[in-house]
């Protein structure tokens, strides 16, 4: 049995062998990974009709962006990223869908004309970000740097107004450098008024056409309001009789 | 490949020569923030349906988060370039946060608008139309 396991195992590390795993730069190929799926996804919901497809290809892209940022050393930034868009924002986007899609509304065309333009514009803006993309020569060749340490409490410090972080190069001395309390305090009340804001816009109203247990409680309600007229008018007679 | 390659600048061929056993660097994520960037900008100027409109704004930020954490990256700079430090990410995390706000309010307008006009045909949405 163990040696039936070991026969078929040799061949097994020979194809490994054989194929460049040790020149296979693992951050390149899941980088390579993430950032085709990102992409990928974020092209389907410019091409896809269908609202619903949208909401599941941007779901798509924004978490492949959050593998992307893991793999860029922004290890907070990912959590935030799937945790506030892919959970927050896109459970809302597809409620979004569900309360507004009737079926003639799902699918709304564009005609050909506005397609090609747009794609035209589309290719010339791609054209110039990739220009500026490749334009300079440090971008392009990194030296691998020495693993750094996680980004959470710099951040979290950071937040509450103390920098504790290395200064990068050219940086301020670290006593000169701002912290973000401020913005932290004016990005909470503005989630707040905002939130509140949303809520009072998107507030239940009352129905314009009435539903159906109100159409059969109206059936009934005519004969107690004419009940109720008949009494009030001749309360109101016999009120003007005695005057 | 002449025709595969003729629309790229002559820098990019060895950048997609070595994708696989290069070290990754900062223009690889810039072409990414740009494709999204793209797409959302084309996304936004193309649907018809509001919530369109919303994802395509939605990608937009992203594609410029994704460009300020490879900016801050200490993984990604090369010699000699500057780099963003722990401000990309603090500010990539406020892009993040607005976002949700501004999603949440347009939301809201946009179930408003449905209430009213019983669609989400933004080219429906011209009473403010002198």
């Amino acid at each position: 049995m163990i040696t039936s396991l070991l026969a078929s195992a040799v061949p097994m590390s020979g194809l490994l062998a054989a194929l460049p795993v040790a020149a296979v730069n693992w951050h390149s190929v899941l980088f390579l990974l993430f950032a085709a799926v990102a992409c990928a996804c974020a092209v389907a919901v410019v091409l896809a009709d269908n609202v619903v497809r949208m909401a599941f290809y941007l779901v798509l892209s924004l978490a492949a962006t959050a593998g992307l940022f893991f793999l860029a050393g922004a290890e907070f930034v990912g959590a935030m990223q799937l945790m506030i868009y892919v959970g927050g924002t896109l459970v809302l986007l597809v409620f979004g869908v569900m309360l507004t899609a009737q079926a003639p509304f799902v699918a709304i065309k564009t005609s050909t004309g506005d397609r090609v333009l747009a794609g035209m514009v589309g290719a010339a803006l791609l054209a110039v970000l990739l220009q500026a993309a490749f334009r300079v020569e440090p971008w392009r060749r990194p030296a691998m740097a020495a693993v750094a340490a996680p980004a959470a409490t710099p951040i979290g410090m950071a937040l509450l107004g103390v920098r504790v972080d290395e200064p990068v190069a050219g940086a301020p001395p670290a006593a000169v450098r701002s912290g973000y309390l401020l913005p932290f305090e004016i990005v909470s009340v503005h989630l707040l008024v905002v939130l509140v804001g949303a809520a009072y816009l998107a507030r239940a109203k009352r129905r314009r056409t009435p539903r159906a247990i109100d159409v059969a409680a109206s059936s009934v309600g005519p004969v107690v309001t004419a009940r109720e007229a008949a009494r009030s008018s001749a309360s109101a007679l016999a009120s003007g009789g005695q005057r | 490949m002449n025709l595969l390659t003729a629309g790229l600048p002559s820098t990019a061929i060895p950048l997609f020569a070595g994708l696989l056993d290069a070290p990754v660097g900062v223009a690889h994520y810039l072409v990414v923030g740009a494709i999204l960037f793209t797409s959302g900008v084309v996304c936004m100027a193309l649907k018809r349906n509001a919530l369109g409109v919303l994802m395509g704004i939605e990608l937009v930020l992203n594609g410029a988060n994704v460009n300020f954490v490879a900016f801050s990256s200490p993984y990604l700079r090369g010699e000699g370039s500057a780099s963003l430090g722990l401000d990309g990410q603090l500010i990539a995390l406020f892009v993040i946060l607005l976002a949700a706000a501004e999603a949440a309010v347009a939301l809201a307008i946009t179930l408003n608008f449905y209430n009213n006009h019983a669609t989400v045909d933004i080219d429906q949405a011209d009473d403010l139309k002198g």
